[in-house]
C-alpha cells in the first residue's frame, strides 16, 4: 500500500464529518468503520467548534482539513494557513471550486494554489478532475497525491468515467490516488479499489444513509474487498463462456 | 471602534486582535484573519486594529 506523504493508512477509507444526523452518530460511524482519516473544515466560530474538535481528536484518526467553498487562490491559501494553525497538520485537502452547480474544481487555480502551498511547506491533497494533464501539472507543482472525482460532490453517481480513471491509474502508477467525490454505494467504492486506487473518500453516502454507522461499516468492508481483489490480480472479462468444470472425463450418458 | 466581525458590524473597545478575541469571548482553537489576510496566533497581541477592519474568526467545523 502506498504512503500518503510518508504515512501509511491502516485502511483505505477516508471519511467526511459533515451532514450526520447528530454528533453521536458521526462518532459511531467512525468507531464502527475504523476509518483512517477524517476530513474537517473551518467556519466562522459560532460556539460549536470546540466541542466538535475535541470529539474528532478523541477518535485518534488522521486529520485532513479542507478548503471547501474556496473559489480563489488567495482564499484557499489563507484558509490553508488557518487550518494548519488550528488543526496542527501540514496536510490540506485543496478544493478550488470553479462552478457552483457542479462543484467542479477550477483546475487552473488549483495548480497555482498547489504550487504556493507546497512552497509554504504544505502536503497538498488536490481535489481534481480525471484530466491527465492537470494531474501532471499538479505533480509538477509539488503534489505527491492526486484526488480525482468519481462524480460531482454529493451526487452519489459513482465512477462516472471509469475509462479516464483507469487511464489515470496507469499513467500515475507510483502516485497515491484517492477517489474523492461522488461515491454513493459500497460497490462504487469497491470498484475504485479494484481499479487500483489507493483510498476512497466518502461523506454524503455515509452521513445521509438511513443508518450512517452501518453504511460506514459497509464502506470499509467494500474498500478492503476491492483492495484485496486488486492485489489478487483479477481475471479479464471475456465475451464467450468457458466451462469451469473439466470437460475431460465426463461420463457418456446421452 | 467600529469593525466588522465575522460579517457583523460591531462596536468594540479592543485595540488589538488578541484583546478583541478576549472581549468577544473567543477561546480554544480558532484562527484569525484581518482584511482577508491571515494573522497567526503569535502575532495577534501586536496586531493593532483600525476603524473599519474586517475580522474573521474561524473554528473547526464538520467538513467533507
Amino acid at each position: 500500500m502506498k504512503a500518503f506523504y510518508g504515512t501509511k493508512l491502516p485502511n483505505p477509507l477516508m471519511l467526511g464529518t459533515a451532514q450526520y444526523p447528530s454528533p453521536a452518530i458521526l462518532e459511531q460511524s467512525f468507531r464502527k468503520s475504523s476509518a483512517a482519516v477524517a476530513t474537517v473544515s473551518l467556519r466562522r466560530e459560532s460556539g460549536a467548534g470546540q466541542t466538535f474538535w475535541q470529539m474528532i481528536q478523541d477518535l485518534g484518526v488522521l486529520i485532513l482539513p479542507n478548503t471547501a467553498g474556496c473559489h480563489t487562490v488567495k482564499e484557499a491559501v489563507t484558509t490553508s494557513h488557518m487550518a494548519h494553525e488550528v488543526f496542527g497538520t501540514r496536510w490540506i485537502k485543496l478544493e478550488l471550486i470553479g462552478h457552483t452547480d457542479s462543484l467542479q474544481p477550477d483546475v487552473f487555480q488549483l495548480v497555482e494554489a498547489a504550487r504556493i502551498l507546497t512552497e509554504d511547506g504544505f502536503q497538498v491533497f488536490p481535489y481534481t478532475t480525471d484530466d491527465l494533464i492537470v494531474g501532471e501539472r499538479l505533480l509538477g507543482a509539488g503534489c505527491e497525491v492526486l484526488m480525482p472525482w468519481g462524480a460531482p460532490i454529493g451526487s452519489g453517481r459513482g465512477l462516472n468515467n471509469e475509462y479516464a480513471l483507469r487511464a489515470m491509474r496507469a499513467e500515475f502508477a507510483d502516485v497515491p490516488l484517492v477517489i474523492d467525490a461522488g461515491i454513493g454505494l459500497p460497490s462504487h467504492a469497491a470498484r475504485a479499489m479494484e481499479l487500483g486506487y489507493d483510498a476512497v473518500l466518502v461523506n454524503t453516502a455515509v452521513a445521509r444513509a438511513g443508518d450512517p454507522a452501518m453504511m460506514a461499516r459497509a464502506m470499509v468492508r467494500a474498500v478492503k474487498a476491492g483492495q484485496l481483489a486488486y492485489q489478487a490480480d483479477p481475471i479479464e472479462a471475456r465475451d464467450m463462456a468457458e466451462p469451469s468444470t473439466p470437460v475431460i472425463g465426463k461420463a457418456f450418458l446421452s | 471602534m467600529k469593525i466588522v466581525l465575522n460579517g457583523e458590524p460591531r462596536n468594540v473597545r479592543a485595540e488589538t486582535l488578541s484583546d478583541l478575541l478576549e472581549e468577544c469571548g473567543y477561546s480554544g482553537a480558532v484562527a484569525t484573519a484581518v482584511n482577508e489576510a491571515f494573522v497567526a496566533s503569535n502575532l495577534r497581541i501586536a496586531h493593532k486594529l483600525t476603524d473599519g477592519d474586517r475580522v474573521e474568526v474561524v473554528a473547526p467545523m464538520q467538513g467533507g
